[in-house]
């Protein structure tokens, strides 16, 4: 039933109104009409600016203040529709599915100058975007040429939430027992080899489920899907002529607004449509027992610096959304022009409404933050000890079974892998452990030490603090860097075709191109690649902490040594899936690591381990091991590590699962690693072993072989032997987590 | 193609509403009366015969949901004849799950409560 007070009170131009409710901020449906509500603490006039979809001239421009009309006599009335800072009105009768809508505002100060500083940017002749909008039009369709003269390019639309959920909710699977695999929505299924309905989109997501069931992984972490702008920055390359183009979209244009180009149905120009694609890849991905982890980009804005246009926040309110120096200049510790004032209490409610709205309407199970150690700055810059967005977004109520994933750094050299905020709540990309264990299997010396600590969760990053092994997301590569296949085959970045004559891109890969530079037939060559390729996964599903796999690595994607591919809409970024027949090995080898650490929670804890044997089961809860048995070595020299997981530990020793013994060689040669002995009834059996050719590299979990020496295993030039414990009856290995 | 729809009783209960040519936020609201006019007789099943209709907006997607939550959940909702274009529309905003769709009309299936 409709409320009955909710009848129009003034006119305008034939539009029914009346004063609006200053909150929620954001277009929103109301009994009869649409609620408009923007903050602007300096603007001191702002005009509702309504297009007809696609229209290029206004429909409609009401003013928030001045002479109207009273409805019936048409008699002339004053009224200035705003509380405190929020300007807000109901207009009435609006078809607001065919609707788009903006913003002018003014207030103080001169006119914007291209280049010039300044504290307040308002220019009345620019139609600004809704930074709470919903939907946002103008790249409908990816890569499709935009209209340049349009005066609104990034136009605000109405979004229904009536999407039927049924009975989904988040999936809240504890932390230490995910497994995510990152990956880009429109490069996971663009290449024409994906062979999927709508390829590069949310929709094409739904197809690869089984795919992605196959591999095990139980969550799926999505470069940003924020509205942005692939076109910003856009070029052509001077060698190839292609368009190169801001594909990765670590640049918002609208914080509430899925990617409509991401969306097959984006082409039909409305922002329900796409939201219920997206809402409905959630459902389906949380049906299939996968989560889904939102790659956010709350560091910065696409509108730039002083040479950037008005999109929408510099010109609703400069002073309050950015960090901006004393004369007016942007701080620019995100590396791309400009700095969200984050810790501003506007613009933490922002992010935090934004977060609960992704989180609330979309069911996202959680998010990783880039360039986090922005958001623990104040407004002039400075680190804070006790940042109040990261505190809030620690302790919301919403977001209270989220994930909260930080990327502990920025631009500015602000690095707190280790010691960011955490509330008891974020984990961390941690940048340590991707560097440790490169520098490792490239056989660097002075890495066994080191390994240790990844190995276990790196508690000389987080035990100080009071955090667990799950701060800790251990990934070996990333979107950001080198492929996997890549990290095995390049010594240094070739990222000549990002037109930056290969300046872009980090330098410190740690790779290690086994001795050609690129792609060779060299069989050699290609075998310890591919072991190595072996190696690096089987370490990361042996760690302790959250492992992260890139999308691709599973199947050997290269980006032919580019380790920056942020402007490749091409076959640099797309996942080509015709690489699934020729590197099956590297799959199976993945999808079979996978299964063994769900199958085994001893590789799961939540907790560190103790050093000791604290259930009783004759073997501490971790033990180091070498060549000799009990003997590890930590010398410089050293390029081996060996340890044993005691199963009767699991999960603290709640749970009974096998004993698991890891002996990574990084050697050049083989060597001959003595076995810890096991309990009389059981013995070892070989799960996984990458010095031995496929398909004798790896066993499916429960169907592994007992190995004959049970004294002696030799572990070839850098390779990785799992063994694990269980009867030596065959078929069995003993009891494993429900 | 204009757009035209027609609403029909049958017996136990069934709704029968036909749909032709473009539905989108022009043609939408004459759906919806024929949607309201089924749960005014206390329909029992709603039946969508579509195969004439072209294209489908979210307007008229919003009327099926509409229809879904008016009539409850034991009210099931086929969609006969479904064009290509309309059915991945259904399908990519997750509606599919919200409702029968079959290939043709048969009564035997589809007027058998």
């Amino acid at each position: 039933m409709d409320r009955i007070d909710v009848y129009p009170t003034h006119q305008f131009e034939g539009f029914k109104l009346r004063p609006g409710r200053a909150y929620p901020f954001g277009a929103n449906l109301v009994p009869g009409g649409v609620n408009f509500a923007i903050f602007s603490k300096h603007a001191n006039y702002c005009v509702l600016v309504l297009f007809e979809k696609g229209k290029p001239k206004p429909l409609a421009e009401i003013p928030f203040r001045g002479v109207f009309q009273k409805p019936g006599t048409g008699e002339p009335v004053w009224a200035d529709f705003r509380v405190g800072n929020v300007f807000s009105m109901v207009v009435f009768d609006l078809d607001y599915e065919n609707i788009e809508y903006g913003f002018r505002m003014d207030g103080p100060g001169p006119r914007p100058e291209k280049g010039k500083p300044a504290l307040h940017r308002f220019d009345p002749s620019t139609i600004l975007t809704d930074p709470y909008a919903k939907a946002v039009g103008g790249r409908d369709a990816w890569g499709e040429k935009p209209n340049w003269a349009d005066e609104y390019p990034h136009r605000a639309r109405i979004v229904q939430d009536d999407f039927d959920w049924e009975s989904d909710r988040p999936l809240e699977i504890p932390t230490e027992d995910l497994i995510i695999y990152e990956m880009h929505v429109r490069g996971f299924t663009r290449h024409p080899s994906s062979k999927t309905k709508h390829p590069g989109t949310f929709a094409a997501i739904r197809e690869k489920i089984p795919y992605l069931k196959e591999l095990g992984v139980n969550c799926i972490e999505l470069m940003p899907i924020y509205e942005f702008d692939e076109f910003e920055n856009s070029r052509q390359s001077k060698d190839t002529g292609e368009l190169l183009m801001n594909y990765w979209g670590y640049s918002t244009v609208g914080f509430f607004a899925p990617k409509a180009g991401f969306a097959a149905s984006g082409k039909m120009k409305d922002g329900t449509m796409v939201a219920d694609e997206l809402k409905t890849l959630v459902k389906e991905l949380h049906e299939n027992g996968i989560e889904v982890i939102l790659d956010v980009v709350f560091n910065h804005t696409a509108e730039g610096n002083e040479e950037g246009l008005a999109i929408s926040f510099r010109g609703i309110d400069n002073a309050t959304y950015y960090m901006l120096t004393p004369e007016g200049y942007y701080f620019n510790f995100s590396g791309t022009g400009n700095t969200l004032n984050c810790n501003n209490p506007i613009v933490r409610t922002m992010v935090l409404e934004c977060l609960r709205y992704w989180a609330a309407e979309f069911h996202i199970d959680g998010f990783r933050f880039d360039l986090a150690a922005i958001l623990g700055r104040d407004p002039w810059g400075a680190p804070l000890a006790n940042p109040p967005l990261l505190e809030t977004l620690a302790f919301d109520p919403i977001l209270a079974k989220c994930k909260l994933i930080a990327e502990a750094w920025d631009a500015g050299g602000l690095y707190q892998v280790g010691s960011f905020p955490a509330y008891g709540r974020w984990a961390e990309w941690n940048g340590k452990y991707r560097d440790t264990v490169r520098c490792f299997l490239r056989g660097d010396p002075d890495q066994a030490g080191g390994m240790a600590q990844r190995l276990q969760g790196s508690p000389d990053l987080y035990a100080r603090g009071g955090r667990g092994p799950t701060a800790s997301i251990n990934f070996v590569t990333c979107h950001d860097g080198f492929t996997l296949a890549d990290l095995v085959s390049y010594d240094g970045k070739h990222n000549e075709a990002n037109g930056e004559n290969n300046n872009d891109g980090a330098n410190d890969n740690y790779s290690w191109n086994c001795g050609r530079e690129g792609s060779t037939d060299d069989p050699q060559v290609n075998d310890l690649r591919r072991r190595q390729m072996k190696n690096a996964l089987a370490m990361l599903m042996v760690s302790r902490g959250v492992p992260m796999l890139l999308m691709g690595d599973e199947i050997g994607r290269t980006q032919k040594g580019n380790n920056n591919a942020y402007c490749h809409d091409n076959e640099f970024s797309w996942l080509d899936w015709t690489l699934q027949k020729p590197n099956e090995e590297i799959f199976r080898f993945a999808r079979a690591c996978v299964a063994f650490r769900k199958t085994h929670p001893v590789l799961r804890g939540s907790t560190y381990f103790r050093n000791e044997d604290y259930a009783g089961s004759g073997f501490a809860d971790i033990t180091w091991h070498g060549t000799r048995a009990w003997n590890a070595d930590w010398s410089s020299d050293s390029r081996v590590v060996a340890f044993m997981l005691c199963g009767m530990h699991a999960k603290d020793a709640t749970v009974k699962d096998d004993t698991i013994y890891v002996a990574m060689n990084m050697y050049w040669e083989s060597l001959p690693f003595e076995l810890p002995e096991l309990h009389q009834e059981s013995c070892w059996r070989v799960f996984a072993n990458t010095g031995a050719p496929s398909p004798q590299d790896i066993w499916e979990p429960g169907a592994e072989p007992v190995l004959s020496d049970q004294r002696q295993f030799i572990v070839g030039a850098r390779s990785v032997a799992i063994l694990v414990s269980g009867s030596s009856a065959a078929g069995s290995t003993g009891k494993r987590e429900g | 193609m204009a757009f035209n729809v027609r609403f029909e009783m049958l017996d136990k209960g069934i709704a029968r509403i036909t749909l032709a040519g473009e539905l989108d936020a022009g043609t939408a609201p004459l759906f919806q009366k024929e949607v309201e006019k089924a749960t005014a007789e206390n329909a029992k099943r709603l039946v969508l015969v579509v195969s004439e209709l072209e294209y489908i907006a979210s307007a008229g997607l919003r009327v099926l949901v509409f229809a879904k939550q008016k009539m409850g959940r034991q009210v099931d909702v086929y969609v006969v004849g479904a064009q290509e274009q309309v059915m991945d529309t259904i399908r990519k905003t997750g509606l599919h799950n919200s409702v029968i769709s079959v290939k043709s009309y048969d009564p035997a299936v589809i007027e058998n409560i």
